[in-house]
């Protein structure tokens, strides 16, 4: 079996972060698209991919593979959305995710962060890694920058934030990620997701936080 | 029936002159010759109740059960002939294991009765099938409250408040009609339809029957058969009233 | 040939000795383990026993991805019906997918309405059936299952690992608890089986479970506990254990250094 990504495939060597708060979730990314870890192929890339009108997936992992399952999975929110003539669970989403990407852990190198806004529980956010487990979460990193934050993330994530709160944490993580992880850079790129709808925030690259001393 | 004989009534591909499908008609007849069926939606869950003719006194009691479970949340009651009563609960449970597969919840009572209702319909298409003498009232609670539905042989299915099909269905429907039904608790509701059924049975023309109780409370979700002593408390209160009834006439 | 500069240096494709990630694993060629596939985010030790009452078992909650401890609030531990407990070690996708197939064996078995329950036996046979046929498609399911239960007063308590080996014992470990909680729980459990209380059985567990926090490097000091008695299954809400460290403040340097 192939984990991994094929030679000379397209990776989203990424940061993302997605946090839950009372009334719905942030979800954030880097923009950087790279190839080989060294061109950067797109630096404005949005990675933060509609699925529903109040649910979003961030991708990592190869990028072919996770445009094809994200794909996939708009077509059975939209099912689902008319066939329930209602949204779709959040719920429901990751458990498509986890679906797909369990049924085909030997073909695909994805790592998908699941998040949104439902009536049923409000804000939630899963986090569905490569191998295709499903974990529910008060908030989930993913990516390659993810493993630079952990620290962050750790002392600075507190339950109950207020919605500012949260857009702060979310934007900090990201720059600190894209400070210090060659395969995340370039813009940082927000969504806050609550029942009235998706608000998208940009932070242009020499807008982004420099952060640290040297 | 006076198009019998034309012809027109042989298959279900076929429509009479005046746009009718006499066999899907002939089903519903099958359903309406059966024991009576009620269903009951109340604020707290749904209550179901069978009048299930004993055909020998040589059978098991409870055997042939008319009220199954559809994945746990979910009861289906039918009425018409047993056999393709539970060829329908067979695919409600084919159906409700299938979206439990994908969407990983359970499956919501709309979901399962636009499901089953469109199986139905299929078997009033084609000359090699007979439709459904059969037809089902679907009890459950998901997360919208307590949901009733009832789908017929043609395969049309409505929600219901309350709903009866079988031979006392007319004086069912009439009697449910004068209940309160979202103030009655689910343990009432037990109660009266236990009495409703009793008070349809025909005692002259079928002699003896069970009476079949079950549930879906807001309290677990799952449907069960109502408790033994909860139904034998009904039982007996329904005989009590139909005594009472025979005494004022 | 690589055009990327980036692949030059020493930590190009072939080998980073410092990745922690396990989907870059390094394997030796003609590894058997690329035919099959590599588990990733992993659950640790499960330890189990039988007590006077019925049977408990224990598990941390950690979902390790290599060696970064990433899901730290995992629950390994699941009930299957009302007197059966199901603890998992391995990969948790597939433990995700074991707990489905139960829950629908389950919902299949609640249909036949004859008062009949499958049984932790039942649970246990068929669950060690479908892992042994896992692995003779070449594709297991990568777990270490134990298996606990309580039914008309006799005690049950199996293991069941991915190739579908199978043993019953009055106690059970699975991964390094087989080494270092096995020789206790074997001295403290067998022969006691029936007189073993509910808080010694917790004692016991709660002192393998610290000996495999102090030894193991995938586990957390955050555990379940789940029993099966008469009464039915009982998890309980994740704990910390007390643990003691002060030994080590004294200790100066590797040798003959006095401060």
């Amino acid at each position: 079996m192939e984990v991994g990504l094929k030679p000379g495939e397209i990776s989203l060597g990424t940061t993302l972060i997605a946090v839950a708060f009372d009334g719905g979730v942030v979800v954030g990314a880097d923009s950087r698209t790279s190839m080989g870890g060294s061109y950067t192929v797109n630096r404005v890339t949005d990675k933060l991919t509609y699925v529903s009108d109040r649910i979003y997936c961030c991708r990592s992992g190869s990028a072919a593979d996770t445009q094809a399952v994200a794909s996939i999975v708009t077509y059975y929110l939209q099912l689902y959305a008319i066939q329930h003539e209602e949204e779709p669970p959040v719920r429901v989403a990751a458990s498509l995710f986890q679906e797909l990407c369990y049924k085909n852990k030997d073909a695909l190198s994805a790592g998908i962060i699941c998040a949104g806004w439902d009536k049923h529980d409000g804000g939630s956010v899963f986090g569905i890694p490569m191998g295709g487990s499903m974990h529910k979460l008060p908030y989930a990193t993913a990516g390659s920058g993810s493993t630079y934050i952990y620290g962050y993330c750790d002392t600075s994530f507190r339950q109950n934030m207020t919605k500012e709160e949260t857009i702060e944490f979310v934007k900090t993580g990201v720059a600190l990620a894209i400070g210090r992880d060659g395969s995340s850079g370039g813009c940082i790129r927000l969504a806050v997701i609550t029942k009235d709808g998706v608000q998208r925030h940009f932070i242009p690259g020499d807008q982004v936080p420099a952060l640290g001393v040297i | 029936m006076s198009s019998i004989g034309t012809g027109y009534d042989l298959s279900v591909s076929t429509y009479s002159p005046d746009g009718r499908v006499f066999q899907v008609e002939y089903a519903a007849k099958a359903v309406d010759n059966s024991g009576t069926v009620i269903g009951l939606r109340v604020a707290e869950g749904i209550v179901l109740a069978v009048e299930k003719l004993v055909q020998s006194k040589l059978l098991v009691p409870k055997s042939n059960r008319s009220i199954q479970t559809v994945d746990t949340h979910i009861g289906v009651a039918t009425a018409g002939l047993l056999a393709d009563g539970r060829h329908i609960v067979n695919r409600a449970r084919d159906e409700a294991e299938n979206y439990r597969d994908i969407y990983r919840i359970p499956i919501p009572g709309k979901m399962i009765a636009d499901r089953v209702g469109h199986y139905v319909q299929a078997y009033t298409l084609y000359s090699s099938v007979r439709p459904f003498g059969a037809s089902a009232i679907i009890g459950t609670f998901d997360h919208d409250g307590p949901q009733l539905y009832m789908i017929e042989p043609s395969g049309v299915y409505w929600g219901y408040h309350g709903c009866a099909i079988g031979k006392g269905k007319q004086v069912a429907k009439t009697e449910i009609e004068k209940l309160s039904l979202d103030e009655l608790s689910v343990v009432d509701a037990v109660k009266q339809a236990a009495r409703i059924i009793y008070a349809v049975h025909d005692e002259a023309k079928d002699k003896e029957f069970e009476l079949e109780l079950s549930w879906v409370t807001a309290q677990n979700k799952r449907h069960e058969f109502v408790p033994a002593d909860l139904a034998a408390e009904a039982e007996r209160l329904a005989k009590e009233s139909l005594n009472e009834e025979m005494e004022d006439d | 040939m690589d055009r990327f500069s980036g692949n030059f240096d020493r930590f190009s494709d072939l080998f980073n000795p410092y990745d922690s990630n396990p989907t870059n694993a390094n394997h030796a060629i003609g590894d058997f383990t690329k035919c099959t596939r590599k588990p990733l985010v992993m659950g640790s030790t499960v330890l189990g026993l039988e007590y006077q009452d019925g049977v408990m078992i224990a598990a941390d909650t950690l979902g390790s991805w290599g060696q970064l401890a990433r899901y730290r609030n995992e629950s390994r531990i699941y009930p299957v019906g009302n007197f059966t407990v199901l603890g998992a070690a391995g990969d948790m996708s597939d433990f995700q997918h074991t707990k489905h197939m139960l829950d629908s064996l389950m919902i299949k078995e609640y249909y036949t309405n004859d008062d009949h329950v499958l049984s932790t036996p039942h649970i246990y046979e068929y669950l060690s059936r479908v892992l042994y046929h896992r692995r003779s498609k070449l594709d297991p399911l990568w777990n270490t299952y134990v298996v606990g239960g309580y039914n008309n007063g006799e005690r049950f308590l199996g293991y069941v690992d991915l190739l579908g080996t199978t043993y019953q014992s009055s106690i059970v470990a699975t991964g390094l608890g087989a080494y270092f909680a096995q020789p206790i729980l074997r001295n403290a459990v067998e022969g006691r089986e029936g007189i073993l209380t509910e808080a010694e059985a917790i004692e016991i567990l709660n002192t393998c479970m610290k000996i495999l926090f102090y030894r193991e490097c995938k586990t957390l000091n955050r555990i379940q506990r789940a029993k099966v008695t008469a009464d039915g299954v009982e998890i309980s809400e994740p704990y910390a254990l007390p643990t003691e460290w002060s030994f080590g403040e004294g200790i100066r340097g590797f040798g003959t250094q006095t401060q």
